[in-house]
């Protein structure tokens, strides 16, 4: 396989500011080659402030990372855009743009080194060379983007760009003004209580017949399932630059030093896909890369 | 203020019979798609072929009224051409305004029709004024359309900071999630908003009296079962009963839909230009019923702001035809949240 870089990927959930603090110490040392950090699900969580992230930032640079601030998925009021600017006015990292105000604030700052975060909504060429065109050097795929259809838009493209593809972790499905996590406590975002803070992966929503289905983190709601894609590595690898491993409440560094030891060469993907069962926090799902229904388990006959 | 400048009333319209409806009671716009997956609401049977969207501009023209085309899927390597033939068709049969949410495909509309106006989808997630601004500075855009996201606050803020028209969304089925970033439907079914343009589409719904009650699934994800007592909705996947913690209930949303008729004064003083009354996929009875009670009142608000109040007979009207035969403001008041 050719050299892939690993990516960790915001943390989507709400931990404590020590747990936090203690998980990117861990980071420091992981097998992560690009570190994203930042708020980017709800501008209520407030344990680590831009302030507290830009020291996280410096630690994780200083063990040797290319560390990224991505910015808050959804952008709804004059507060929020005050924090974005702050981000964009920094030069020190690189930022991640989660939605277009940030597209628009980094590209009028004459920034040419962001990357298009995953929910830009990048599908067909003359989008992703528009951003490119302001400057975007690396973006990440829509998870619900097939392998194929990733395949095809790169075979489009006047000029190659960095592609960065999720590979693990629950899927970011939605973002809505209403916190679910709230509502499931019977209380109004404005007066939540904070009460998805040290949930280490959401709260799992279920069917009626007990079928775990989604995920509510917030204003986020995910999948339940994981989104693992080790055993489809060979083929993931011709289109993808960077590999993402989405933050989870335990074993993200066991994770991370697995896609590590399976895009080395040292485990086989198969055998990485069977020894990440332990560290899956539900049942595995690679639909989407598939073109599949996104909660599938596809094996190819 | 006692007079407000003028708001349209933008009215969908599924098929041929609905825009002429439309246009009939009293809309200033009526959106609609192309028969293919071009547009948000890909459904069997509905939207306009090319001899119904000739007869339809013609019909909206002649009564000088605006017909809008929905491009507010987002085109794949694969079927770019599909999306531009589109446009180029929009322009060709005289279209006052084509509503996108694809930045490529706005920088082909902006290039290769110079004259189209170019409306932002709410498919395009544009939430603030500095999102709207980008689309503005690049493609000219002269619209946008809200994600129904902001509180009234949040929306006259964005008003007062682009020089691009804002319009809303005044009645309807309710999204919860921001358009154009739910991929809940794509996980369910592999069909999405974004890419095939639609949500818990018909194709995978079952409905199966069982012992337990009447239950609906979605590519068999039960998304809910009803009771011999209740009215069974269709299993749009955010609006059933799931279990969160051992308690059964709406996780996501009710089955409601929007209605904002008493914010209308609100609305129009924070300078809105334009309500949309969601529905494409819905009857020429309901565009007709929807459109009548809009256009009454926006008359009446444009006339005399201060002395507006909603008249029940409206809300009885809307009630005959909404989703769920509930009401809420969604996000315009902040509890919702």
């Amino acid at each position: 396989m050719k050299p892939v870089k690993l990516a960790l990927g915001p943390l989507l959930y709400y931990w404590s500011r020590q747990a936090t603090l203690d998980f990117y110490a861990a980071i420091a040392e992981s097998a992560a080659d690009i570190v994203y950090v930042g708020e980017t699900v709800c501008s209520r969580r407030h344990e680590l402030r831009l302030d507290d992230w830009l020291e996280v930032a410096d630690v994780l640079a200083a063990a040797g990372k290319e560390v990224v601030l991505s910015t808050q998925s959804l952008i709804e009021s004059e507060s929020d855009l005050k924090t974005l600017r702050r981000i964009v006015a920094q030069t020190r990292y690189r930022v991640e743009a989660n939605e277009m105000s940030a597209v628009h604030l980094l590209a009028g700052a004459g920034r040419d080194d962001w990357i298009a975060g995953p929910a830009l909504n990048v599908f067909n060429p003359p989008t992703l060379e528009l951003l490119a065109g302001s400057g975007a050097r690396r973006w990440v795929v829509a998870p619900e983007m097939s392998g194929a259809a990733l395949a095809e838009l790169q075979r489009g493209l006047a000029e190659p760009i960095e592609t960065e593809v999720l590979a693990w972790g629950r899927l970011p499905l939605a973002h809505s003004a209403r916190c679910f996590t709230a509502r499931h406590f019977n209380l109004q975002k404005d007066t939540c209580e904070f009460r998805c803070l040290g949930m280490s992966d959401g709260i799992v929503l279920r069917t009626r017949e007990g079928e775990s289905f989604l995920t509510l983190n917030g204003v986020q709601t995910q999948s339940a399932r994981v989104h693992n894609l080790l055993a489809d590595l060979p083929a993931v690898t011709e289109v993808a630059d960077v590999l993402r491993v989405s933050p989870q409440g335990e074993h993200t560094t066991d994770v991370l030093a697995l896609f590590r030891a399976a895009l080395d060469g040292t485990t086989s993907p198969q055998a990485a896909f069977e020894q990440s069962a332990a560290w899956m926090v539900d049942q595995p799902c690679n639909g989407f890369w598939h073109g599949r229904p996104g909660l599938e388990q596809y094996v190819a006959a | 203020m006692t007079t407000s400048q003028r708001i349209e009333l933008v009215c969908p319209a599924g098929s041929l019979p609905a825009l002429k409806t439309a246009v009939d009671h009293g809309a200033d716009c009526i959106y609609v798609g192309f028969k293919d997956a071009t547009n948000a609401r890909n459904f069997t049977g509905l939207n306009f072929d090319p001899k119904a969207m000739r007869e339809g501009v013609a019909y909206a023209h002649a009564r000088s009224r605006k017909v809008l085309l929905a491009l507010n899927t987002y085109p794949q390597a694969s079927n770019w051409a599909d999306w531009t033939a589109a446009i180029d068709r929009a322009a060709d049969f005289g279209i006052d305004a084509v509503i996108l949410a694809d930045p490529g495909l706005m920088a082909y509309a902006r290039k290769t029709h110079p004259q189209l106006r170019l409306h932002l989808s709410v498919q395009g997630s544009a939430t603030s004024y500095e999102a709207i601004n980008f689309y503005h500075e690049r493609f000219g855009i002269q619209r946008a359309v809200l994600p129904r996201v902001l509180s009234l606050p949040q929306v006259e803020h964005v008003i007062a900071n682009t020089p691009v028209e804002i319009e809303v969304f005044g009645f309807g089925g309710l999204c919860v999630m921001v358009e154009g970033r739910c991929a809940l439907s794509a996980y369910a079914t592999g069909e999405s908003p974004n890419c095939n343009g639609a949500c818990s589409p018909g194709k995978h719904v079952r409905w199966e009296q069982t012992p337990r009650g009447m239950e609906t699934r979605l590519n068999g994800i039960l998304i809910d079962r009803f009771g011999d007592d209740e009215r069974a909705g269709y299993p749009t996947l955010c609006k059933g009963r799931f279990d969160v913690g051992g308690e059964t209930y709406y996780a996501i949303e009710e089955p409601t839909s929007l209605n904002t008729l008493e914010l209308l004064p609100e609305l129009a003083r924070a300078g809105v230009r334009a309500i949309k009354i969601e529905g494409r996929q819905r009857s020429p009875a309901y565009v007709a019923q929807v459109t009548k009670v809009w256009r009454a009142a926006l008359d009446r608000v444009m006339a005399d702001a201060t002395r507006f109040t909603v008249q029940p007979a409206w809300i009885a009207e809307l009630d005959k035809v909404s989703e769920g035969r509930s009401h809420t403001l969604g996000a315009y008041y902040r509890p919702w949240k």
